[in-house]
């Protein structure tokens, strides 16, 4: 059992590097996507992590499948849509869905033309699913980074993200913040998806995001520990999935995230706010 | 310092062009409680925004001598299923002291908790938002805006859908606000509320009808003209050429010359 659980992590730097990195994703990507949630922008994560694929394909035709090219690519891409999309959903009557829609798309449809331009589809299947298992030491210390800088971000602005999520128009009225920390909140979102693009490829590293964190919300009413319960859950994912991935030679991106969706959809139907919770609703109450 | 707190100038606000609050002009006293009347679309809110300078004046000005603004909007604009409690929102008010890093102090606690049971919600402080009836929420907010501190309030509809005794309660609480010498404007839609306790009245129907004390504004003839304005928009309606002596020109609340000369043409 020891060596069924542990056996993979001891053995073999690969598996410790894959497990290093995935779960200091994990600390850094979950509570973003708490926000994300909060915000009613959880398809936001899914449409960044498609927009920055014409940066990392670009950066693929220039310098083939390196690590900081291809970062530096997606996250310049990933910045200018962010932006651009904020921008025009500040200055005219567009929500912001419809214009991260609309640079989203505009995005991936240059980034699959890019890629089928010079590459094959095996590379392009290589961009968009990653590959955990292959970290090396560049990529670590980058995941780290990106994780220690969201922190900062996040525990410097916390009060402006909760009160631009709760009440923007009363954050308005007493503070100019509210546009900058949202443009901020951006620049992590993308931040933690490039980060997970190295990890997991551009498909699925919104999952570790956005998972994690629409299952803790079946757990919680309070926005500190529904991070701190989403950080469990991508931490959870990450190890089962490697092992797993690892024991039934699966790939490790998927597995993570197969793990993730399955702990939601467990949170779904049992959780304290869950289906079952609000099914099954005991006749036993307080009078007051 | 003058005891004057806002004066307006031929104050006009509008969207896309057209007038929602039209050439206002006057001012507010220091320490004086006002009801704005009028009917839906009249430009209340409106107003409130362009005070608050949430909303840019399309022409005019809006001076205003305040160290501290308390704006409290119509609540659809704020997310009740966040996963916040009340003690979240209600700390919100002491941003404009406290700012964004800036630690709550003892003291602040003391002084929320305090708030909390002026507004009659003594030991709601853990409770989540979503728990709270539109009245508890509506207290909530008034304790928020009493943790403001500010010597001008802007309150819009503050009084929908709460029941009788809550009104009072809020009412009440307004006043003491203003025997305090604060400014408070407040966006009403009960008539009779604002006879019985505002003692000034700005009565708008997009250009202001009447503004003064109460009696005299709130008269049947004066409510017959403010429901007889039209509120709907006029892509036709020409545009207004007033002038104004300061500026020496007509202004314009639309875009720019070649339009509105167009415009000027077939009207």
């Amino acid at each position: 059992m020891f060596e069924y659980l542990f056996g993979p992590f001891v053995q073999y730097g690969f598996m410790q590097r894959a497990l290093f990195g995935s779960l200091i994703l994990s600390i850094s990507c979950a509570p973003v996507g708490v926000f994300l949630m909060l915000r009613r922008m959880s398809l936001t994560g899914d449409a960044m992590s498609h927009a920055i694929l014409p940066g990392a394909a670009l950066s693929f035709l220039f310098f083939g499948l390196e690590i900081i090219p291809m970062t530096v690519g997606g996250l310049a891409v990933g910045l200018l849509v962010a932006l651009g999309s904020g921008l025009v959903s500040r200055f005219t009557v567009q929500k912001e869905d419809a214009s991260m829609a609309a640079f989203y798309l505009i995005s991936l449809a240059i980034g699959v033309l890019i890629v089928s331009w010079k590459g094959s589809s095996v590379d392009l299947m290589h961009v968009l699913f990653g590959s955990v298992l292959a970290l090396n030491n560049a990529a670590l210390a980058l995941i780290a980074g990106i994780a220690v800088t969201t922190y900062i971000v996040l525990l410097i602005f916390w009060r402006g993200l909760v009160a631009e999520c709760l009440d923007p128009l009363f954050l308005r009225s007493v503070s100019r913040i509210g546009g900058p920390v949202h443009l901020l909140f951006l620049v992590l979102v993308v931040l933690n998806l490039v980060g997970g693009f190295q990890a997991l490829g551009t498909l699925l590293s919104v999952g570790l995001m956005m998972l994690p964190a629409v299952g803790a919300r079946f757990w919680s009413n309070d926005v500190r520990s529904l991070c701190v319960i989403a950080v469990a859950i991508a931490m959870a994912s990450s190890v089962c999935g490697l092992l797993l991935s690892y024991h039934a030679s699966m790939p490790s991106g998927p597995a993570i995230i197969s793990i993730a969706g399955a702990i939601y959809l467990f949170s779904a139907l049992v959780g304290r706010r869950g289906v079952l919770a609000s099914l099954l609703v005991s006749g036993r109450h307080k009078t007051a | 310092m003058s005891d004057i707190c806002l004066e307006f100038k031929n104050f006009t606000l509008g969207y896309q062009g057209h007038a929602a609050v039209h050439h206002l002009s006057g001012d507010v006293q220091r320490g004086s409680l006002t009801a704005i009347a009028g009917a839906n679309g009249s430009g209340k809110s409106t107003l409130l925004k362009g005070i608050a300078g949430i909303l840019k004046p399309i022409s005019g000005t809006c001076s205003s001598r305040f160290n501290r603004l308390a704006y409290l909007p119509q609540q659809s604009e704020l997310d009740r299923t966040f996963p916040a409690r009340v003690i979240d929102i209600v700390s919100l008010g002491f941003w404009q002291r406290r700012g964004l890093l800036g630690r709550l102090t003892p003291e602040d606690m003391v002084d929320l908790g305090n708030s909390l049971e002026s507004v009659g919600l003594a030991g709601f402080e853990k409770r989540p938002l979503d728990s709270l009836s539109g009245g508890q929420m509506q207290r909530a907010l008034f304790a928020r805006t009493m943790l403001q501190d500010a010597d001008l309030i802007l309150l819009d509809e503050p009084f929908n859908a709460v029941d009788a005794r809550t009104i009072s309660d809020l009412v009440t609480l307004v006043k003491g606000w203003v025997a305090e010498g604060r400014t408070v404007l407040c966006v009403l839609h009960d008539h009779s509320l604002v006879r019985e306790h505002f003692p000034q009245t700005l009565l708008l129907a997009r250009k202001p009808v009447s503004w003064g004390s109460t009696v005299d504004v709130m008269t049947s003839d004066n409510l017959t003209r403010a429901r007889g304005f039209q509120e709907a928009w006029d892509e036709r309606s020409g545009w207004c050429e007033e002038r104004l002596p300061t500026e020496g020109h007509g202004h314009q609340h639309g875009l720019s010359g070649p339009i509105e000369k167009k415009v000027a043409a077939r009207v």
